[in-house]
């Protein structure tokens, strides 16, 4: 079967291990496997000569109505989470940007979202999972039981066994709206300064202008808010519009992307406005937009995102963004955003400071210059987010994750670099 | 319809536990009724979190034909719909040489559903309400070297079907025949075939909702495969004898 990720690229050839009765015993006879959920990681970490699609290991299994804990497997989507419990006053602790992966992706992404500075990343919302390893066994783990295989899993990309049934919390919301306040800045200075003077808001991120030049760099809109207080849990997910082709080549270039980015900021004229949007619309933007990877057109696009320390962010943002813009190379989206601390977890991403995330249309020259990007980030002591990337070197990566031997430790110990890999593991040797 | 009963007989198949969600979904409350209990209570759990309607799951077991009586005698409330969703495929090759197999195939497509669907036809036909669907197959439609014996199997269910829906049409109790070709279940994952004739157990599931509202009585999903099997069943025998299908 031919399988691809978000991206688009690669595309490879793959076998499949069905999550059902009998999946420990054709499990344990290969040993090139990786669990794959609805598909939505960027690039090559969902990729193996044999996947398990977890999409039908889908039910719901237990709500504890005081408490918020939510028992469910593995294969359960966000969107179906966000459909059943907003109407009934629940939602999500942490969501990354899309509402279309799934659980056992969000744990194995260690995803985060717009309040990843007050609550973490989504393993901190996570009490335990069962886990699948190398031999099919399956053993439950906790921040009290087997807390290894805890940590190794929450963000380690699929690579310690197969995620089966989770348990985690909801939290309370009293509207299906967003208050939301949109700050627009006029450099990368002011932008930090606003993070700063706004990190009182449960939710904020920025969208930055990735090609505006010299003086203007880093100019943001700021976008923060938290849940309202309306009464209002009326929700239903919004009907989706498709991109019914892939766009030809041409279509995308500096001069449309330049002039969507310049539609998208001036459209803001007051410095601060006040809105209310639902969460569709707050959350996920684009998910309303089906197969939009089809704007890059058909050799398919990559994200790139990493993180610096927060006191090297400024020197470092600034550098990259000028790299960018005398790049020419366009991109739609370029998602700025504070973090909070680190988390125990061996190799998720965050860490504290800004990250910034920005999409290419994969074309001749692109890998070149986020090689030339990985140095400063790199050199700033940043990283790079895993469940983005397609590229990254394995020299930059390593440095990037300094718990990186612990987490190969913990896949040996059990077997698991036996039977987990996935393209991306070994393009980075995991 | 909430505070009705739907009866899904067989109710792990992927198709059965689609069925189920679709009509959980209009507020039909759900029974459950399979061998592996653990499964069922899991997929029970689901629908009650998932759709806000009651489920419980029973134990069922299609080839235990002396068992049906009570099993059926024991559903309180009684349903106001059935679904017949058990079935085996089977190896065909192994069924020719061993008819232990080719038995097994047999009862479970066949005899299996005649049992236990007689009792609940004579409690549908007193209440003079209530409906019952059947998935049968397209390989009921003509026997072939491929898969004669679920075919044959199925082609007694077909017929079967047509001749309860007439029996229980002077008593208002609709039964409707469901003829899926390719269906993206566990049986199919990982084989490449061809998409527009493949259909996923939620299209499936879609179909037999609105075929049960709008009270068809045999429908083809996806719809081709209607027009396929009309071509297929009218190939004279001479050159049928020399395909491959």
């Amino acid at each position: 079967m031919k399988l691809t990720a978000w991206g688009q690229y690669p595309v490879i050839d793959t076998k499949v291990i069905l999550p059902n009765a009998v999946l420990a015993q054709k499990l344990v006879l290969e040993s090139s496997v990786i669990p794959f959920g609805n598909g939505r990681s960027y690039g090559d970490s969902a990729l193996a000569p044999n996947i398990v699609p977890m999409l039908s290991n889908d039910r719901f299994l237990n709500f504890a109505e005081e408490s918020g804990l939510l028992t469910c497997e593995s294969g359960v989507l966000l969107a179906d989470i966000i459909e059943i419990f907003v109407p009934r006053g629940w939602f999500l602790k942490v969501t990354p940007g899309t509402k279309l992966i799934t659980v056992g992706g969000a744990i194995a992404s260690d995803v985060h979202g717009k309040n990843h500075h007050v609550e973490g990343c989504f393993s901190a919302c996570v009490q335990e999972f069962t886990l699948m390893l190398a031999d099919g066994a399956i053993v439950r783990c906790s921040r009290e039981e087997n807390q290894e295989l805890f940590h190794a899993t929450c963000g380690g990309m699929g690579l310690t066994g197969i995620i089966l049934e989770v348990s985690f919390s909801l939290k309370r919301i009293k509207s299906k709206h967003i208050d939301q306040t949109t700050i627009k800045t006029g450099n990368l200075e002011e932008t930090f300064a606003a993070f700063e003077a706004y990190k009182n808001f449960p939710y904020s991120v920025a969208w930055i202008d990735c090609l505006a030049k010299k003086a203007d760099i880093g100019r943001c809109l700021l976008m923060v808010g938290d849940f309202a207080n309306d009464g209002n849990l009326n929700y239903k997910a919004k009907k989706n519009v498709s991109i019914p082709f892939e766009f030809p080549g041409f279509a995308l270039n500096n001069l449309s992307v330049r002039a969507f980015n310049w539609l998208y900021y001036g459209k803001v004229r007051k410095r601060v406005t006040q809105s209310q949007v639902d969460i569709d619309s707050f959350f996920y933007p684009l998910d309303a937009l089906d197969h939009w990877y089809r704007i890059y057109g058909k050799g398919g696009f990559t994200q790139y995102q990493f993180i610096l320390p927060k006191e090297k962010s400024l020197i470092g943002l600034k550098e990259i963004l000028e790299q960018i813009s005398s790049s020419g190379k366009g991109s739609f989206l370029a998602v700025l955003k504070l973090y909070g601390p680190a988390n125990e977890n061996y190799i998720s991403f965050p860490m504290e400071g800004y990250s910034l995330a920005l999409d290419f249309k994969i074309d001749p020259g692109l890998f070149a210059l986020l090689d030339k990007l990985d140095e400063i980030v790199a050199y700033y002591g940043g990283r790079i987010y895993l469940t983005k990337d397609v590229r990254v070197s394995k020299t930059i990566f390593e440095q990037g994750y300094p718990l990186l031997d612990k987490f190969r430790e913990v896949r040996s110990r059990y077997g698991l670099n036996k039977r987990f890999h996935s393209l991306q593991s070994q393009r980075l040797g995991i | 319809m909430s505070n009705a009963w739907l009866l899904v007989l067989g109710a792990n198949s992927d198709i059965a536990v689609a069925t189920a969600r679709r009509f959980a979904k209009e507020g039909w409350n759900i029974y459950l009724a399979s061998r592996d209990m653990d499964n069922l209570a899991k997929e029970a759990a689901n629908l009650r979190l998932r759709y806000e309607v009651e489920a419980r799951e029973t134990f069922f077991d299609a080839i235990d034909f002396a068992s049906h009586q009570a099993f059926y005698a024991a559903l309180d409330p009684k349903p106001a719909g059935i679904i017949v969703a058990f079935g085996f495929l089977g190896d065909q090759p192994a069924a020719q040489k061993d008819f232990s197999i080719a038995k097994k195939i047999m009862e479970s497509n066949y005899t299996g559903a005649v049992s236990i669907l007689e009792v609940i036809a004579q409690d549908f036909e007193a209440r003079r309400s209530g409906f019952i669907v059947g998935i049968s197959s397209v390989a009921g439609d003509r026997g072939r070297a491929s898969n004669y014996i679920y075919g044959s199997a199925k082609a007694g269910l077909s017929a079967y079907l047509g001749g309860l829906r007439h029996r229980l049409a002077k008593s208002s109790v609709h039964v409707m025949t469901v003829k899926p070709g390719f269906v993206a279940t566990k049986m199919t994952a990982g084989m490449d075939l061809p998409k527009k004739l493949l259909a996923s157990p939620q299209e499936l599931a879609e179909a037999i909702y609105h075929g049960i509202l709008a009270s068809h009585n045999t429908i083809y999903t996806k719809k081709i495969w209607r027009l396929i099997m009309l071509i297929i069943t009218h190939i004279p025998e001479k050159i049928f004898k020399k395909t491959n299908l």
